[in-house]
């Protein structure tokens, strides 16, 4: 009998160290002690769960879930979509992701934000959906415009929507953000560029979906997401073990 | 060549960003699309047990308080229980032990309110002292910081507890541990997070 127990170990390497000094921000807001290593207990292996009655139909179309009736978002319509698995390649289920992002123009519905591009009074920037039996999500939105960010004196973000991912643990946690194929402004990223390996920015990485574009409606781009995977514990469950 | 496994990378975290609140709480920035927003009620109108408000700030390493930091806050109710389907035993009608908070954008104060939950089981038979799991994202946060705030009256479980157990040197336990006080209508539970420097908090790899 197999019993799903710990999740794998994280892969640290394919994720940003806390220091990252190119993105000055990092650099008061990053621990000097090395991580507590902790095997997984209860209080890592479980983690909240989401159903239909949190959330409501049209949360996840940007377009027009902040659209006065009958008006939507300026911009370049979009798709963007793709499947939530873990390191396993199954499924991940039920599982609420959430989005947010700046317009067309580059500009954030938020008052910190004061970028010369203007306001969309039809777009809000943020949407939510559950994954379905196949680990499958979708939103309909705008493609947000790059802008400029203060960090050296004349950076830009590559245009780009940030994911917030659950999991069924809280071990699973993660928030990260979707690129776009071919966006110049990538590879010159300093936050991007935290990330050490290339490939796990590949696949950070959007890709032209022409088979789920719609013809005269929406460019589709494919995004999947992958979270930890757990170990089988063939015969023993050490973690609830007594 | 060996056999390739067949195992996937998990994705890249990147940093939540200044604009955080527009996706998570987004009725915070003024952004009113969701009927319903979530990780705003952590226990419900039917959880038992001792009603406390957690209040904190995070510094950095200038000592300077983040205002644009996000919290979520995993806790058992208080019997202990997670509401998971994993977790053996039943939580109360309502009680998701899960909730979202933020800092202040001026102060950086944050604060929340929620039952104090019981000690819940460890590995191989050990008990664990009652604590809350927090997990931390703002800008400047490459990759979600997970951290556990216990509880100074529960000195005997704490002492017990494996994974303070695992923090060496000892003096360091003290960063997780909230202070309460007593003096107000509610009991309180101080707890700063310090994220880098002279009494920087333990941060887990989970």
């Amino acid at each position: 009998m197999k019993t799903p127990a710990e999740f794998y170990m994280r892969d640290r390497s394919i994720h940003p160290p806390a220091y990252a000094p190119a993105y000055k921000t990092s650099v008061a807001r990053s621990p000097n002690q090395a991580l507590i290593s902790l095997e997984n207990t209860v209080s890592e292996i479980t983690g909240p769960r989401f159903g239909h009655g949190d959330i409501a139909e049209g949360d996840n179309d940007l377009l027009t879930n902040y659209a006065a009736a009958g008006e939507s978002a300026i911009g370049e319509r979009i798709i963007l979509h793709g499947r939530v698995l873990d390191e396993n390649a199954k499924p991940v289920r039920n599982t609420l992701v959430e989005v947010w992002q700046a317009n067309a123009g580059g500009r954030y519905r938020h008052k910190k934000d004061t970028y010369l591009a203007p306001m969309d009074p039809n777009f809000g920037g943020c949407g939510r959906t559950l994954t379905d039996d196949e680990g499958y999500y979708f939103f309909r939105t705008v493609k947000p415009g790059a802008y400029p960010w203060p960090n050296q004196v004349n950076n830009w973000r590559p245009a780009h929507v940030h994911f917030s991912v659950f999991g069924t643990a809280f071990a699973q946690r993660l928030i990260t953000q979707c690129y776009f194929e071919g966006d110049p402004l990538i590879p010159i990223c300093p936050i991007v560029q935290t990330i050490p390996d290339p490939a796990a920015i590949d696949r950070l990485t959007a890709r032209l979906d022409m088979n789920a574009t719609i013809p005269f409606d929406a460019i589709a781009y494919r995004f999947d997401i992958v979270l930890r995977g757990r170990r089988s514990t063939l015969f023993e469950n050490r973690l609830e073990g007594n | 060549m060996a056999n390739p496994l067949d195992y996937l990378k998990e994705t890249a975290s990147q940093t939540a960003g200044p604009y955080v609140h527009i996706g998570l709480v987004p009725s915070d920035t003024g952004i009113e699309i969701y009927d319903h927003e979530l990780g705003r009620d952590i226990t419900g109108p039917n959880a038992t047990g001792e009603r406390i408000r957690v209040e904190g700030r995070v510094l950095d390493g200038n000592g300077a308080a983040l205002k644009d930091v996000l919290i979520e806050v995993w806790q058992a109710n208080a019997e202990g229980v997670y509401a998971h389907p994993e977790n053996s035993g039943t939580v109360e009608d309502g009680f998701r032990g899960w909730g979202r908070v933020i800092a202040d954008f001026d102060s950086g104060e944050w604060s929340f309110e929620t039952v104090k939950p019981g000690g819940v089981p460890g590995r191989s038979g050990s008990r664990q002292a009652p604590h809350i799991n927090l997990w931390i994202v703002a800008r400047g946060i490459n990759i979600g910081l997970n951290t556990r705030l216990y509880f100074d009256d529960e000195g005997t479980a704490n002492a017990a507890d494996p994974v303070l157990g695992r923090v060496d040197p000892p003096h360091r336990r003290d960063t997780l541990i909230a202070t309460r006080d007593d003096s107000g209508a509610m009991p309180v539970y101080r707890f700063d997070i310090r994220l880098q420097g002279d009494g920087e908090t333990v941060f887990f790899d989970i």
